[in-house]
C-alpha cells in the first residue's frame, strides 16, 4: 500500500512539473531578455563539478546533524530532442548544502518558484534527487533500496502546505490518522484506536472527532489533523512545509504554538519552509535563504536577521511590512522579478536585481562559505576581502 | 457558502446532537422563506426606479463614501448567512482606508455590495445604504441604484482590483484587447486608436517596461507581479476617483508585494483619489492607511485613525490580533492565541460576537450587542468594557 503511494505521488510530481515547465516555456523565452553566453555557463559548471568532488572527499559525516545535505540537485527535464534524451532542464534545487541539528528547526525562506518545496520533498525523497547525498541519521538516503527507506519512512515525515486538499474525503479523521501506523504496524490492531486518540489529545482534537470527516472542519482544525497525522508515526524529523500559509492570522499563532510544544515534548527536528519572514523568526533557531534553486545564506536566527549579508537577504527583510505605523523602513525594492529557473543567469543568479553587482558576479558563480560563527554566504562582496590576506 | 454549525460546548459523556444535520421539515421552511425574500428584493430591483429616488446628501461632503447600516445577507439552504450585518463608516477623500479582519469577517462582501456585484439571486443588500459622492454636489445612494445606472459608476468612478491577478484576467483574450474594453466603454465616441494609445500609456504608468509587448501578450504569459500590475492599470484607465483593492498583495512574495504597495501609493497622489484597501496583513494597513476599521463576523468593531489601532487599540479581538502575529525583530516567547475559532456566520448570537473567545468578558457582554463608544472623534470601539469607563469618568 505505501509503497504503491510513494510510486503515484512520485509520478504525478514529475507529471505535474513538467506539465508546468511546459506552460511556462514560451512565457519564459519572451521574458528573458538578455541572451545567456554559453561558454560561460559552461566553464561555470565545471568549476561546480571540481567543488562536488573535492566536498565528496574530504568532510566525515558530522555526528550531531540528525540531517546533512550535500550538494543536492533536482532537475526536471523539460526539453527533450527527438531521441527523448532532455536537452534542457529546469533547476530547482541546485547545489544546496547544510546540515541540521537533532531537536532545533531550520527554517527555508525565499520567493514562490525558488525551489523551497521541492527541497523539503526531496530531502525526504518523495522525488528522487538528480544529484548530491542525503544523510539523514548517517543513511545516505538516495542510496538507500525500497524495502530500507520503507522502514526509515516512519522517522521523517512532512505536514503539507494546504490542509484543504491533503486529506482524503472518504476518510474519517481516526483513520486517516491511524493508516499509517497501522501499515508500519507501530502498535498492536486491539490499541490502535487507544493510541489514535491520544495523538488526537495531544495536537488538540477531542475525542468526538474521531468519527468525522474532513469536510466538517475549518481549516485551522483540520492543519492540527495533518499535524497528527505525521506525529503519529512517532518521527523524529517533520518537514512542514508552509503549514500555517492558508490560515488566518488568529488560528496561525494556534498552530505555530502548537508546533513548538510538540517539538519540546517529542525533542522533534523541524524543517520549517515558509515565505512568511516574521513566522520563522520566531520558530526557528537557523535559518536558510533560497534563491532560484541555491541557498544564498544561511546562518542562526539571530545572525541572519540582525546582519544579512547577502543582498538578497538583506533586500528580502527589508520588504517586510512592519505593523507599527510610526517605523519608517528604509526598504530595499528589488527591480523586475525573478527569473526563470531554465535560463538562470550566469554567474552569481542574483545578479540581474542586485544593486551592487560587480564584474565578476555576472561570470563566477559565488561560492558557499562559511565567514564566521556558522554564517555561510555566497556572495562576491564578502569572497575578495578574505582572499587578500590569505595570498 | 456552506459555513459551519458552532461546536457547543456538552459535558464529556453527553451524546451530542449533530448540529450539521438539517431535518427535512427544516430545510423546506429554510427554503420557503427564502424564496419569497429573494422574490421581494429581486422584485424591488427591476421595478423603474427614477433618479430622484436614489439621490441622497453627503452626511459630509468631504467624504467620497459613506457605509450607512448597511446589511449584506446570502440566503443558503442552511440559512441566512449575515455576511455584512450593520457596517457604518466612511471614506475620506484623498485617503486611504485599510479594512482588516480575518477570512469570513464580511471585508469582501462590503467591497463587493460597494460595486454592486455580490452575487444574486443568493446575495442581496438587505438594509442600509451606501452614498457615493458623484461630484457636482450630487450624491447618489447605490445600495438603490438600478443596475443599468450602476454601469456609470462602476468602472468610471469607482475601480476595483481583485485579489488573485491569476484568476481575474480572461486567459483567452489579450491584455490589450481586456484593457481597450474599459475606455471603449466608458468614454463615448472613443476610437480603437484612442484606446490603445490610452492602456499603453496606463501600461506604461505602472511601471511596465515594454508596454507595447505586453499589450499583445495574453495574461499566461506574465508573472504574478506583472499581472497585478495590468489589474491595476485597467483598474485606472478611467481616472477612478476610489480605487477598491481587494487583497491586492495576498498573492504575492514580499518583494513584489513592496512593489505594488509602492506603485499604489505612487498612484494614488498622481490621481488624487481615495483608496479602501482590503486586507488581512497588519504590516500592509500600517504602511498604507490612513484610517483603519476592523472587523470581525460581519460587523465593524473597532475603527479610527492608523495611529490609534496600532498604538491604542481597544477591543479584544484588535489587541489579540496585533499579538497573534509575530513581527520581526520583536522577540517573543510564546505568541498569544486568540482561543476558538470565528463563529458560524448562521444563527448568529445577540450577545457580542466575540464573547466566547473574548478573555475579559464583563456581566455585561451576555446582554445586547454592545453600541459604538466613541473614545476619541475619530476612534470608536463597540465593547462594554469601554462604555463602562467613560461612564465612570463622567
Amino acid at each position: 500500500m505505501a509503497k504503491k503511494k510513494t510510486i503515484t505521488a512520485e509520478e504525478v510530481e514529475t507529471v505535474a512539473s513538467e506539465a508546468v515547465a511546459e506552460m511556462v516555456e514560451p512565457a519564459v523565452e519572451a521574458a528573458v531578455a538578455a541572451p545567456v553566453e554559453e561558454t560561460a555557463t559552461k566553464t561555470v559548471e565545471e568549476a561546480e563539478e571540481t567543488a562536488v568532488t573535492e566536498v565528496k572527499e574530504s568532510e566525515p559525516l558530522d555526528p550531531e546533524a540528525i540531517l546533512e545535505v550535500r550538494n543536492l540537485k533536482k532537475y526536471f527535464p523539460v526539453q527533450t530532442d527527438f531521441f527523448g534524451r532532455p536537452t534542457k532542464y529546469l533547476k530547482a534545487v541546485d547545489d544546496v548544502s547544510f546540515k541540521i541539528k537533532r531537536g532545533t528547526t531550520l527554517g527555508i525562506v525565499g520567493e514562490s518558484g525558488c525551489g523551497k518545496t521541492t527541497l523539503g520533498r526531496t530531502i525526504l525523497r518523495l522525488q528522487p534527487a538528480t544529484g548530491g547525498e542525503i544523510y539523514f541519521d548517517g543513511l545516505d538516503i538516495n542510496t538507500l533500496k525500497t524495502k530500507e527507506l520503507n522502514k526509515l519512512r516512519p522517522s521523517m515525515q512532512i505536514i503539507f502546505q494546504d490542509p484543504y486538499s491533503s486529506l482524503s474525503p472518504r476518510m474519517p479523521i481516526g483513520e486517516i490518522i491511524g493508516e499509517a501506523v497501522a501499515e508500519h504496524k507501530l502498535v498492536p490492531k486491539s490499541e490502535l484506536k487507544e493510541y489514535v486518540l491520544d495523538i488526537m489529545k495531544k495536537c488538540g482534537l477531542p475525542h468526538h472527532y474521531y468519527e468525522r470527516y474532513p469536510h466538517e472542519f475549518s481549516g485551522g482544525q483540520r492543519q492540527r489533523i495533518c499535524i497528527a497525522t505525521a506525529l503519529a508515526l512517532q518521527p523524529k524529523f517533520v518537514v512542514c512545509d508552509e503549514p500555517v500559509s492558508a490560515l488566518d492570522v488568529s488560528i496561525q499563532a494556534q498552530i505555530i504554538n502548537l508546533l513548538k510544544d510538540l517539538q519540546e515534548d517529542m525533542g522533534l527536528t523541524y524543517i520549517f519552509i515558509s515565505h512568511d519572514l516574521s513566522v520563522v523568526e520566531h520558530i526557528s533557531d537557523y535559518v536558510g535563504v533560497m534563491y532560484l534553486g541555491s541557498m544564498v545564506e544561511y546562518a542562526t536566527t539571530a545572525d541572519i536577521f540582525d546582519h544579512p549579508m547577502h543582498p538578497y537577504t538583506e533586500a528580502l527583510f527589508s520588504a517586510v511590512p512592519v505593523p507599527d505605523p510610526k517605523v519608517k523602513m528604509h526598504r530595499i525594492i528589488l527591480s523586475g522579478d525573478i527569473p526563470s529557473p531554465i535560463n538562470a543567469p550566469s554567474g552569481c543568479k542574483f545578479h540581474t536585481r542586485c544593486s551592487r553587482c560587480m564584474d565578476i558576479c555576472k561570470e563566477v558563480a559565488p561560492k558557499f562559505k562559511d565567514y564566521g560563527n556558522g554564517h555561510m554566504v555566497a556572495c562576491h562582496l564578502y569572497s575578495q576581502d578574505d582572499e587578500t590576506p590569505a595570498e | 457558502m456552506l459555513f459551519k454549525k458552532k461546536e457547543n460546548n456538552l459535558p464529556a459523556g453527553e451524546k451530542k446532537k449533530n448540529v450539521h444535520y438539517l431535518t427535512g421539515k427544516e430545510t423546506r421552511e429554510i427554503a420557503k422563506s427564502n424564496n419569497r425574500r429573494i422574490r421581494e428584493l429581486e422584485k424591488k430591483k427591476r421595478m423603474h426606479v427614477s433618479e430622484a429616488d436614489y439621490t441622497t446628501t453627503m452626511r459630509d461632503d468631504n467624504n467620497i463614501v459613506e457605509f450607512d447600516d448597511l446589511h449584506t445577507h446570502f440566503f443558503t439552504d442552511a440559512g441566512v448567512v449575515k455576511a455584512v450585518d450593520g457596517v457604518s463608516f466612511d471614506i475620506p477623500k484623498g485617503a486611504t482606508v485599510g479594512v482588516v479582519g480575518e477570512s469570513g469577517c464580511g471585508k469582501s462582501v462590503t467591497s463587493l455590495s460597494l460595486m454592486r456585484l455580490v452575487q444574486g439571486p443568493m446575495g442581496q443588500i438587505v438594509g442600509g445604504s451606501i452614498r457615493f459622492n458623484f461630484g457636482d454636489g450630487k450624491a447618489y445612494d447605490i445600495a438603490k441604484m438600478p443596475m443599468s445606472d450602476m454601469r456609470k459608476i462602476r468602472g468610471e468612478k469607482i475601480a476595483m482590483i481583485f485579489q488573485e491577478p491569476m484568476t481575474s484576467l480572461n486567459p483567452v483574450f489579450k491584455i490589450g484587447y481586456q484593457m481597450d474594453e474599459m475606455v471603449l466603454l466608458h468614454t463615448p465616441n472613443c476610437t480603437k486608436d484612442q484606446a490603445k494609445a490610452r492602456s499603453i500609456e496606463m501600461l506604461q504608468l505602472v511601471g511596465i517596461a515594454a508596454p507595447e509587448r505586453v499589450y499583445g501578450c495574453y495574461p499566461h504569459e506574465l508573472s504574478g507581479g506583472m499581472r497585478q500590475r495590468v489589474m491595476i492599470a485597467i483598474a485606472l484607465s478611467c481616472n477612478p476617483k476610489l480605487i477598491v483593492a481587494d487583497e491586492p498583495t495576498t498573492a504575492l512574495d514580499v518583494t513584489i508585494q513592496a512593489q505594488i504597495l509602492d506603485l499604489l501609493r505612487e498612484i494614488k497622489a498622481k490621481i488624487d483619489g481615495s483608496v479602501m484597501l482590503i486586507t488581512h496583513d497588519l504590516g500592509v494597513i500600517a504602511e498604507m492607511a490612513d484610517y483603519v476599521v476592523v472587523m470581525y463576523a460581519g460587523r465593524v468593531i473597532e475603527c479610527g485613525t492608523t495611529e490609534e489601532i496600532f498604538d491604542n487599540p481597544l477591543h479584544p479581538y484588535t489587541i489579540g490580533l496585533q499579538h497573534s502575529k509575530p513581527v520581526v525583530n520583536r522577540k517573543v516567547d510564546r505568541l498569544y492565541n486568540i482561543p476558538g475559532q470565528v463563529p458560524n456566520p448562521i444563527n448568529m448570537p445577540d450577545f457580542c460576537y466575540f464573547k466566547d473567545r473574548c478573555d475579559r468578558c464583563v456581566g455585561k457582554c451576555s446582554g445586547e450587542y454592545p453600541a459604538f463608544v466613541q473614545v476619541s472623534p475619530t476612534h470608536k470601539v463597540a465593547c462594554y468594557l469601554y462604555e463602562e469607563k467613560t461612564n465612570s469618568e463622567e
